[in-house]
């Protein structure tokens, strides 16, 4: 393979990694900018999207077959039913410990994620499940480089969806209401917002776009596992810093940067792919020293 | 005035900072069309009265009518609702959001867009220099364009009652003017207002009525005629 080639080929790689990380690191930071949490859990509803949006496919695959109409629909529905858990979580769990010390809702948001992975795992028995599609394995062939329209498919999908994101945020009264409560909240109840349900609001869109990864990464990956929500959510966690938590344009953008620096980074001599999470958790300890706030943060970022 | 004309009245009403009761039996009256002002010195309970008005900090004992209504109980998005429009102490704009989105936020509780537009409209003109840099971060607001900010943003719904909380805090005696007339102004629109200052010589020219608090209790109250003669309130307002 010429270098060219090997740039093309790793830019694709990049990308799709990137849109993944971009795509739950949306919503650690979402959640981060309007409560201050770090939802531990985050990860796991991207798990929990996988195989929500598995057992929709399967329902449904006698009808649609697994086509994309069918794999659209179950990740259309899979984004409602865990956006929907996103929101029961934030009521039942996290909105009593909001006057509570710190420390307590982080606590909280760890058994959170617990129970969920624990969850899956006892229903799956730990066992990996094959996520069957057939998409066929058609795409787009340069000599040495070959990109999918799977791969295709899932990057267009995540721009999509972020994309819309970006302008509910920014044009939309609600999207608005967001960021005013991540500036003020007293001052929001006084606008006549109902803080409550702005929050509830940011669990959802951030559970469901989690969902919409967790979907990707099986239809990706071929597999799931109950476990796969753990590194991702560590790798999203590192991309929203990057990117400065709390900045929505800085998660997408710290995770697409993540996803082409670890790609790019394999390609190291010496580096091999086995290193590629020293690489990226290495990124993020230099960017720390550098630069505390991320990329794109504004304000200081509070010790925990 | 007959009972009907009342807009708000507080009942008894007592308000706590966690085991700290910050307001004890307070009793007041707002009247349709009128300005009444709360005075009192610093700590003494004057922007508590109007948090707990508002909902924001809940009040533990009393009542609190609005137009007819018990909004004791009453969430404060709730009580934005009915018109009740609080523009907070400091002002609390969104700083890092534009001058347009802060008007836009203040008219959260409108539905209809035309209507936004033709309130904004109103509002710019009103206060043009808002309009001037109405693209720009409201952060680069000086203080007094920030307290237009607070008014403007709180005059995007149609306010059936203001309560102000130091609105002339720390602007140049020229603004304070300017913002005394625009106080004015909006209470000819027949907008009641609850005013609370520090500086009493503008509040008591500006109001019918006044109600004077000290450590959470209210001491004196009257018109504002009588309230200019009383000899504790020249000596401890008036600074003569
Ligand atoms: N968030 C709070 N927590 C605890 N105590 C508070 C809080 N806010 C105010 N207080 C206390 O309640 C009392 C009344 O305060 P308040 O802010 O209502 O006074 P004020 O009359 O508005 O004073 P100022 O003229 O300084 O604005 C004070 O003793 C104050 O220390
Ligand atoms: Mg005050």
């Amino acid at each position: 393979m010429s270098t060219q080639d090997i740039i093309l080929q790793q830019l694709a790689n990049g990308l799709i990694m990137g849109s993944f990380y971009a795509l739950v690191a949306l919503g650690y930071t979402m959640v981060y900018g309007i409560i201050k949490l770090l939802n531990f859990a985050h990860g796991d509803l991207y798990m929990v999207g996988g195989f929500v949006g598995f057992l929709i496919l399967s329902a449904i695959s006698g009808v649609l077959g697994e086509s994309w109409t069918a794999i659209v629909c179950s990740m259309v529905l899979s984004m409602l039913a865990v956006g929907l858990l996103g929101v029961i979580i934030q009521r039942v769990a996290y909105r009593p410990m909001l006057t509570a010390p710190r420390l307590s809702i982080l606590i909280t948001a760890l058994a959170v994620s617990m129970i969920l992975s624990n969850g899956v795992m006892s229903i799956t028995d730990g066992e990996y499940l094959a996520f069957n599609t057939d998409l066929g394995f058609d795409g787009l062939d340069f000599g040495n480089v070959f990109i999918s329209y799977t791969q295709l498919a899932l990057v267009i999908s995540a721009s999509v969806l972020m994309f819309v994101l970006y302008f509910f945020v920014n044009k939309t009264l609600y999207g608005k209401a967001m960021q005013a409560i991540a500036i003020d909240q007293d001052a929001c109840k006084l606008m006549g917002i109902n803080v409550n349900r702005i929050i509830a609001l940011t669990f959802f869109i951030g559970s469901s776009l989690a969902a919409a990864a967790g979907v990707m990464a099986g239809v990706y990956y071929g597999s799931l596992h109950f476990s796969m929500g753990f590194v991702i959510g560590l790798k999203a966690f590192t991309a929203a810093v990057i990117g400065g938590i709390g900045s929505i344009p800085g998660a997408m953008l710290g995770g697409l940067l993540l996803g082409l620096l670890e790609a790019f980074g394999t390609q190291i001599p010496f580096i091999g792919s086995e290193w590629k999470d020293v690489f990226s958790f290495g990124l993020l300890i230099l960017l720390l020293i550098l630069k505390p706030t991320g990329i794109l943060g504004k304000t200081e970022i509070e010790r925990m | 005035m007959s009972k009907n004309n009342t807009i708000l009245e507080l009942q008894n009403v007592e308000s706590c900072y966690g085991k700290i009761k910050a307001l004890r039996n307070i009793s007041c009256k707002v009247g349709a069309g009128e300005i009444v002002t709360l005075l009192g010195a610093n700590g003494a309970g004057k922007s508590t009265t109007l948090r707990t008005i508002s909902g924001l900090t809940p009040a533990s004992a009393g009542k609190i009518i609005f137009m007819d209504e018990d909004i004791t109980a009453k969430q404060p998005h709730e009580i934005v609702e009915m018109g009740l429009i609080h523009v907070p102490e400091g002002r609390r704009i969104f700083k890092g959001m534009t001058i347009q989105e802060n008007l836009e936020l203040g008219s959260f509780t409108l539905r209809d867009d035309r209507e936004r537009k033709k309130r904004m409209a109103h509002v710019f003109d009103i206060f043009p220099i808002l309009h001037e840099r109405r693209n720009r971060d409201s952060a680069m607001l000086s203080g007094g364009e920030q307290q237009m900010l607070a008014m403007g943003r709180a005059m995007m719904t149609k306010p059936r009652l203001l309560l102000l909380d130091e609105p002339s805090m720390g602007l140049a005696p020229f603004l304070v003017k300017e913002i005394m007339r625009i106080i004015i102004r909006l209470n000819k629109g027949g907008v009641p207002i609850l005013l609370v200052e520090q500086n009493a010589k503008v509040a008591l020219q500006l109001a019918n009525h006044g109600y004077v608090l000290e450590t959470g209790k209210i001491v004196i109250q009257g018109s504002t005629e009588t309230l200019r003669q009383d000899e504790s309130i020249v000596k401890a307002y008036l600074g003569e």
